[in-house]
């Protein structure tokens, strides 16, 4: 088994930057998603094609970036 | 093009490839993400857990002496093993396990450069079984304290200057308009940083395929905030995984002599009754103690 189609992307959710890293193995798509500048990863997916893991990734980092404050500096 | 002063702490995914099963190398796996390995692996590593195998778990430590040999014991680890630990988000637990290795005095620890990114990308062979591993005998060196800091050479170094503070977190955690990684759990009663330190993002020293950047490009990076291999070094972050990679970074691709890791980090002084915290960016750092 390998990883297919490996692609990651760049993208803004809830007004941070965020890196979607996408991939097949075997029938099944994987989806994970971080945070960029720390890094830290936030969520990972799977589903039958990339949109679906990717857009269920997606949901469930918006909704913990979401709850992210900012403090006054 | 300077060469990285330890080379042979980096193990490419080439050689990997080639040796993974090789009688002496052992291959392991360690993630942020803990579920991550039983998707796929490299076939033939095993998998150890940061939060259960690479830590105390009843008292906030990294492993005892005895600890860390009855991990490498049932690892199938011995002294003379060929360690090369790979992981996600750009070996940061990787670097942690590499820097509690050391610390115990093994010989022969690399990192995968690019890590589990690199691999996957690159579409190499995974596996998803775990393979049996025969046990092997251990006995690990005294801790080396030359490796680690502890919260008074951080106020020290914080109050006199004799050591460069590092602060590897996002400028955001840096700046304290966050109280941890976005998305993640507060885990600090104060935001900012410890007076005095620089802020030197851990990703700054990655290329985009996970990859170290080269020695000049690394040596520029510190030398742009002061941090020369002058004086000695102590990084950190929050909880001590991505300053580990910094204080990899530091350690055995510029060989800077004398380069600690803080663990306690930002858990340690964000909550530390009556500690001095800055607040701002970097350049505005010196004159916003609170």
């Amino acid at each position: 088994m390998r990883a297919e189609e490996y692609a990651e992307r760049g993208l803004e959710l809830a007004g941070w930057p965020v890196n979607v890293a996408s991939y097949r193995l075997g029938t099944e798509w994987h989806a994970k998603a971080d945070n960029v500048s720390p890094g830290a990863a936030l969520a990972r997916a799977t589903g039958t094609t990339r949109d679906e893991a990717e857009r269920k990734v997606l949901a469930r980092a918006e909704q913990l970036l979401g709850r992210t404050r900012r403090q006054a500096v | 093009m300077a060469e990285y002063a330890h080379p042979e702490t980096l193990a490419t995914t080439d050689w990997v490839a080639k040796h993974a099963h090789d009688e002496g190398v052992r291959v392991v796996e360690v993630d942020v993400d803990t579920k991550a390995y039983n998707e796929g692996h490299v076939p033939g590593a095993i998998a150890w857990n940061w939060n259960t195998e690479l830590c105390d778990t009843l008292r906030r430590d990294i492993l005892s002496r005895q600890q860390f040999e009855e991990l490498m014991e049932r690892s199938g680890v011995a002294p003379g093993t060929t360690l090369v630990i790979y992981g996600d988000n750009n070996n940061w637990f990787a670097a942690w396990a590499f820097w509690q290795a050391k610390i115990y005095g093994h010989r022969d620890v690399r990192l995968m450069n690019g890590g589990r990114k690199k691999w996957l990308a690159e579409g190499r062979e995974l596996a998803t079984d775990v393979p049996k591993v025969k046990p092997a005998n251990y006995t690990a060196g005294e801790p080396d304290p030359s490796l680690r800091a502890f919260l008074p050479q951080a106020q020290a170094a914080s109050a006199q200057g004799a050591a460069a503070l590092v602060d590897v977190r996002s400028p955001q955690e840096f700046s304290g308009e966050i109280l941890a990684p976005p998305g993640l759990p507060e885990t600090c009663q104060r935001g900012g940083h410890i007076p005095g330190a620089r802020s030197i993002p851990w990703g700054k020293a990655a290329n985009d395929d996970g990859t170290f950047k080269s020695a000049d490009e690394l040596r520029a990076l510190y030398a742009s905030e002061g941090v020369d291999g002058s004086k000695p070094v102590i990084a950190y972050c929050r909880i001590g995984e991505r300053s580990s990679h910094t204080w990899f970074v530091l350690k055995y691709l510029l060989g800077f002599n004398d380069v600690k890791n803080y663990d306690g980090s930002w858990t340690e002084w964000g909550n530390l009754v009556g500690a001095g915290v800055e607040r701002g960016a970097a350049a505005k750092a010196a004159g916003a103690r609170q």
